[in-house]
């Protein structure tokens, strides 16, 4: 999964969990940070190929709340930038949503 | 997925000895994730038969308590710390690992094993079932929440479940108290091993979380919808502008009542003391005896027990906040402020509650799950002006500072002064939170985590249990170390006792020590006379006051006792005493909370040397720069 190249558009290379707007749904691509501190995150739902919405977010955007597996999670601008996602497939190009 | 890799106890003897009712009891540990409502059920099945005790060595809180079966039988439970898994990182974790491999010398090993978990996120609590399981110990799995479960439209079929698990489960909900007898029925019974059908490799995070999703949909699990209520209440409480308004209403609210609401029951106490100590006195027989309970014991314990109210009242409502969920709401919005001095969100309450009294802060650090940070804020909480400083303050502002309009009606120069020593404090207090998070308590990059729970009511049950604990702790510590430390400086104020009378102070040996004490607080502007009263003031800060009244031979409360003192100190010396106040550690129950909730002396003395110096040195300065 992670090694096909997505040709459909010119989105930047890595987008980070803090790109995501509030109610913006992503699949999780990466955690670059130490291997603890990953563990401690993937303890907590954050696992590659999970899916995590962009929730509220303290005045000023930092830090914000991702809902993940079930739970909703803060964190700060500083360990979100170190996530890679990639955006889920809309939901108008998934037909069994439609039916 | 992977077969039975990890589980090497598997080899074990299969069948669990129990010592009979004869010899010592059966101890069975309680674990669960954060949040799970571990505690809860802990409360539910002790209630009053608690013990609180730090493990020796670590700032991690030992809760024991005993739970009595309906047939008569007591069991011992302990109440392990919040884990998500039992890899040994961080000191919760390894308490949690050693405990439950009877790895530590000062805790039984435990003969079975509660795990508590949260329902309504069932696949993602199962993970911690896995390292559990593994363990061997007699399980009984805990799915708690279960009225949140069902309201939401969860289910889960608990035999399949336990089929799968290979341990007895249980459905509850620990805050109503339903199926709690099943938790009792499985303490009672004869217990057995777990027989899990397939474990995962439990040091890949990826295989534990798939496990526990393939052991939740055998189980027919159905995850319940989003908390309804918890998404319209964070629109408000997370609002951006709503948000903050609301935060700010509940700080100042807080606040208010810790100074205001609390000063009526302090005074009621306060009357009691004295009233007890009346009464005492008037039992006893005149002498050396009667002088220490009456001067030692009743009025130095009594100076502490008067924060009681305080501390119940702060307590009262930091349980009502954590337990209603709103306290890590409260944590995200004070977060980026935080921040900016290396702290983090859940810092801000305490912090402000010491404006109070550095007592019940330092014992609200609790909420903060991340060690260095809750150092941290314990250290640099005793800077923040606390209502025993004000008495000080005042007395010292009346007598040197003329109380002169600065800005109209709005602010006369002794309010100034006042603001002033609050900022001082506040000053210090962020400059040596910068110091600490960027040498000795450097987080490092540990990233900063804040799981927000569902919004739910606090229960009176779980917030009596709460302020009995947090009150149970505090009078023992008045009971012990303050005791001892109080009888220490009666002795010091009151020998050498000659002829059937207490020595006048300049004589006692507090006096000796004020001259010998002297060449070294020279240079801060303060005599033997001033040095007897921060020696007092140790004791805690407002001492001082009756101290000095006592030395000059004045009411504590007559114009002539600022008169005296303004015969004594320059202004020079006057600041200098007012800035060294404002940055010395002088509180007995600070330093003996401090030992307490950091689980040894290295703390507290550290704490202690480095508040003198800063303390010294300021007020060194204040002397030289004002003369």
């Amino acid at each position: 999964m992670q090694l096909s190249v997505n040709c459909d558009l010119p989105e930047p290379l890595a987008m980070s969990l803090m790109d995501l707007r509030r109610g913006d749904a992503a699949i999780l691509d990466g955690i670059d940070l130490p291997t603890d501190d990953a563990r401690r995150l993937m303890e907590l739902g954050f696992l590659p190929g999970t899916q995590i919405t962009a929730g509220r977010s303290a005045p000023g955007g930092d830090p914000q709340v991702f809902q993940v597996d079930g739970s909703e999670i803060a964190l700060r601008r500083e360990t979100a930038k170190r996530m890679t996602v990639r955006r889920k497939k809309t939901a108008k190009l998934d037909p069994s949503s439609r039916a | 997925m992977s077969g039975c890799s990890d589980c090497s106890s598997c080899n074990s003897a299969t069948v669990v000895e129990f010592p009979g009712s004869r010899s010592a009891l059966k101890t069975v540990a309680v674990i669960g994730p954060p949040n799970s409502g571990k505690t809860t059920l802990f409360n539910r099945l002790t209630g009053l038969h608690q013990k609180v005790a730090n493990f020796p060595g670590v700032t991690v809180e030992q809760h024991t308590g005993i739970a009595a079966l309906p047939d008569g039988r007591t069991v011992q439970l302990i109440d392990l710390p919040g884990v998500y898994s039992l890899l040994p990182r961080s000191e919760d974790e390894q308490v949690a690992h050693d405990v439950l491999n009877g790895l530590r010398a000062d805790t039984a090993k435990p003969e079975a094993v509660l795990l508590v978990l949260d329902s309504t996120n069932m696949a993602r609590h199962l993970m911690l079932a896995a390292p559990i399981l593994a363990l061997g110990l007699p399980t009984l799995v805990i799915l708690n929440m279960a009225d949140d479960l069902r309201n939401r439209g969860g289910r889960v079929d608990l035999e399949k479940l336990s089929a799968e698990l290979g341990a007895p489960v249980a459905l509850i909900s620990a805050r109503r108290g339903q199926g709690v007898d099943q938790v009792f029925d499985f303490l009672a019974g004869a217990m057995s091993k777990p027989l899990p059908r397939e474990l995962p490799i439990l040091q890949d995070v990826p295989k534990c979380r798939q496990w526990a999703g393939h052991v939740g949909s055998q189980a027919a699990y159905r995850a319940p919808a989003p908390p309804k209520w918890t998404r319209r209440l964070d629109s408000v409480f997370l609002h951006p502008i709503a948000g903050p308004l609301l935060f700010l209403v509940v700080v100042v609210g807080i606040f208010q009542a810790i100074f205001t609401v609390a000063v009526p029951s302090q005074v009621a106490v306060d009357w009691l003391i004295q009233h007890s100590g009346n009464w005492v006195a008037s039992v006893l027989p005149e002498g050396l005896f009667k002088s220490l309970v009456i001067e030692g014991v009743w009025k130095g314990v009594g100076s502490v027990v008067v924060f009681l109210p305080q501390i119940l009242l702060l307590f009262l409502f930091i349980g009502i906040l954590e337990d209603s969920g709103y306290l890590a709401r409260a944590a995200l919005i004070a977060d980026r402020t935080m921040a900016k001095v290396g702290l983090q969100g859940k810092s801000f309450i305490p912090l402000l509650s010491a404006h109070a009294c550095a007592v019940p802060a330092i014992m609200s650090t609790r909420t903060i799950e991340n060690k260095r940070d809750r150092i941290a804020t314990i250290l640099i909480a005793p800077f923040m002006t606390c209502s025993a400083r004000l008495p000080v303050y005042l007395l010292i502002i009346g007598a040197f500072i003329p109380n002169r309009p600065l800005l109209g009606r709005f602010l006369s120069s002794g309010a100034a002064a006042m603001l002033g020593l609050y900022l001082l404090g506040f000053l210090m207090a962020v400059l040596t939170a910068r110091v600490l998070k960027s040498s000795i308590l450097k987080s490092g990059r540990t990233p900063f985590l804040l799981e927000m729970p569902s919004y739910r009511w606090p229960t009176l049950t779980s917030l009596g249990l709460r302020l009995l604990d947090r009150g149970k702790v505090f009078l023992v510590r008045a009971g012990t170390i303050i005791l001892l430390v109080s009888v220490l400086l009666w002795g010091a104020l009151h020998l050498p006792y000659t002829n059937g009378h207490a020595p006048e102070i300049a004589n006692s040996v507090a006096g000796t020590i004020g001259r010998t004490i002297e060449p070294v607080i020279r240079p801060l502007g303060f005599n033997w006379k001033i040095g007897i009263g921060l020696i007092s003031a140790v004791f805690s800060r407002e001492t001082i006051i009756a101290t000095l009244g006592t030395i000059y031979g004045m009411d504590k409360e007559s114009p002539g006792l600022q008169a005296a003192i303004h015969h004594d100190l320059t202004m020079g010396g006057a600041v200098a005493l007012l800035v060294f106040f404002a940055f010395a550690m002088q509180c007995v129950s600070t330093i003996a909370v401090v030992r307490r909730e950091t689980g040894g002396w290295k703390w507290p003395i550290l704490q202690f040397s480095y508040m003198t110096v800063v303390a010294y040195l300021g007020a060194f300065a204040a002397f030289h720069l004002i003369r």
